[in-house]
């Protein structure tokens, strides 16, 4: 017992100190819940909070790797470090996994400033969030100011990791027909910015364009249900490239948009799209309490600006970087504030529901797990007097 | 999960630009329960030990056609050490002499498995060669 914490301490300390081996031994043990993970996280999280944790999170197949990528090439070109962390999903059937991100990550392989760490969901399902939350603090601690982390917006567990960073970038390739699913799958919910990648494709100004008029109805929508402060959301104008029309801004909405004014400005100028976003301003000054993040998830920006980028050719990346750090920076009048937050409670969340796990299959507490689901099977027993008995050996009211 | 899935990658060092093979064997293995760290195609040593180091894999499977297995093969172990990587098992696969498979025995490859070698076989080999995780 002591030995797993002895371990915990000493790859915590390789890890502060810039050994690699250390640092990814000690992912390991993030990945595999351990005690030694455990250890070394109650040394290593004073010293984190210091870095910019970005999720990266969108469809199969949209150009995340390669954003990734391209946002370490730019962040190394300002003589900071990174670190990744890419998620891929384990197959439910096997187990196993095939995790091909770094394939679009090389040009960054012999960079001694660069960690690149794949990571298989699993089937832990909280702890998935959990497990990436300590896994990033680790990065952090071990002195990188960026951590990226890269999951497929597929699940909601997957969603749920994308939103524990501090910025979640919510990633759209064009005409991949996803401007809807996106919205179905809830990912925009939790987007703080939108990168419509392969700008170099046929469509990606069109998409661009439809994002920034689903965001603004979405805006809108909210600014009504909320009755916030921000009103100028319900009347707004969305500016669009030449080749879209107001018609379908209405159709790939797919919502009703006649309680609010919507002014379609269907003009050629793309340059104009461009200032658009920006001009709003990306952020909503924010100050929710604790439990406003515990119970209700953190607040977004209501409109999320949307940036068009060319990942492979690096067009866009510096606008994108610019964004990124000038979240960072309203780190200290409280942008960042509700991102912690929620990081923060769901971290706790995904803890205490694996020792209460843990908890129930511990043989000196006795509880017949089987026993009792046997009961409620047979309806012999009402699932919340079996939970309550459970609660009484594991956590007893006083 | 009460068994850890053991953790592989597989690379393909030299110039030749096929991946077909290796591709083919990261799914196989995907479906036996590994997680294959797939890294691309045209590796040097020092891309491959350092992607084995980061990734804290069990399993270095080496996927190699060029023919140019006795320099390059040797070269990789010769990297993994450098990076203090002396518990990872290290594989290799592709069109290799049974002649030269002593001298890579030598050099550091733990087992070469031949053109005919099916997925099953390769899967049991490396669940009884593989460190456990989580020890050393
Ligand atoms: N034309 C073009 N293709 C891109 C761009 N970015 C990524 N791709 C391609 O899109 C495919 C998927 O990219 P990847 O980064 O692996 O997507 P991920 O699955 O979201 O991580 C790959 O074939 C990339 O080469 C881009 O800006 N332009
Ligand atoms: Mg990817």
């Amino acid at each position: 017992m002591t030995s797993a914490e002895e371990r915990g301490r000493d790859l915590a300390e390789r890890a502060r100190s810039g050994d690699r081996r250390g640092l990814a031994r000690l992912l390991t043990e993030i990945e595999n819940r351990t005690r030694v993970s455990e250890a070394a996280l109650r040394v290593l999280y004073p010293m984190a909070g210091q870095a910019h944790l970005v999720g990266v999170t969108g469809a199969p197949g949209a150009g995340k790797s390669t954003l990734v990528a391209a946002l370490v090439r730019a962040v190394r070109a300002t003589d900071r470090a990174a670190a990744v962390l890419a998620i891929d999903p384990s197959s439910p059937i096997s187990g196993g996994a095939i995790l091909g991100d770094r394939v679009r990550m090389q040009e960054h392989a012999g960079d001694r400033q660069v960690f690149i760490r794949s990571m298989a969901s699993r089937g832990h399902s909280g702890g998935l969030a959990a497990a990436a939350a300590d896994a990033s603090a680790a990065l952090d601690a071990a002195g990188f100011p960026f951590v990226f982390l890269e999951t497929v917006g597929a699940g909601q567990s997957e969603v749920e990791v994308a939103s524990i960073a501090d910025t979640t970038v919510v990633v759209e390739a064009p005409e991949m027909g996803d401007e809807v699913q996106a919205i179905k799958a809830g990912l925009l919910e939790v987007a703080d910015l939108v990168v419509v990648t392969k700008g170099d494709r046929p469509g990606a100004q069109r998409t661009a364009a439809q994002m920034r008029a689903m965001l603004s109805i979405g805006a809108a929508d909210h600014g009504a249900a909320d009755a916030g402060p921000d009103m100028s959301a319900v009347e707004h104008h969305a500016a669009a490239g030449s080749d879209v029309s107001a018609v379908e801004h209405h159709a790939a909405a797919g919502s009703d948009v006649s309680a609010v004014e919507h002014h379609a400005a269907a003009g050629s100028d793309v340059s104009a799209v461009e200032h658009h976003a920006p001009a709003v301003g990306p952020d909503t000054p924010d100050t929710a309490p604790a439990t406003h993040a515990m119970s209700r998830g953190r607040r977004r920006p209501k409109r999320p600006q949307v940036l068009l980028v060319t990942a492979p050719t690096g067009e866009g990346i510096a606008e994108l970087v610019e964004a990124l750090d000038r979240r960072l920076a309203a780190r200290t009048s409280g942008a960042l504030e509700s991102a912690r937050l929620a990081r923060a409670a769901a971290q706790l969340d995904g803890i205490l529901t694996e020792r209460l796990r843990s908890r129930l299959h511990d043989p000196r507490l006795g509880i017949e797990v089987d026993h009792l689901v046997r009961a409620v099977a047979g309806h012999e027993l009402d699932p919340y007097e079996a939970a309550d008995r459970v609660m009484e050996r594991v956590a007893p009211a006083r | 999960m009460s068994e850890r899935p053991i953790k592989v990658l597989i690379a393909k060092p030299g110039l030749d630009g096929h991946d077909r093979g290796a591709k083919v064997l990261a799914r196989g293995l995907r479906d036996e329960g590994f997680e294959v760290v797939y890294t691309g195609l045209r590796q040097t040593p020092e891309m491959i030990a350092s992607a084995a180091l980061q990734e804290d894999v069990d399993v270095v499977g080496l996927s190699i056609l060029s023919g140019a297995h006795m320099t390059l093969l040797p070269r990789v172990c010769r990297a993994l050490r450098d990076e203090g990587l002396t518990d990872v098992l290290v594989t290799a696969g592709g069109i290799i002499p049974d002649d030269d498979i002593p001298a890579l025995h030598e050099a550091g490859i733990d087992r070469v498995f031949g053109p005919g070698t099916t997925i099953g076989e390769v899967a049991e080999y490396l669940r009884s060669h593989a460190r456990s995780r989580g020890d050393a």
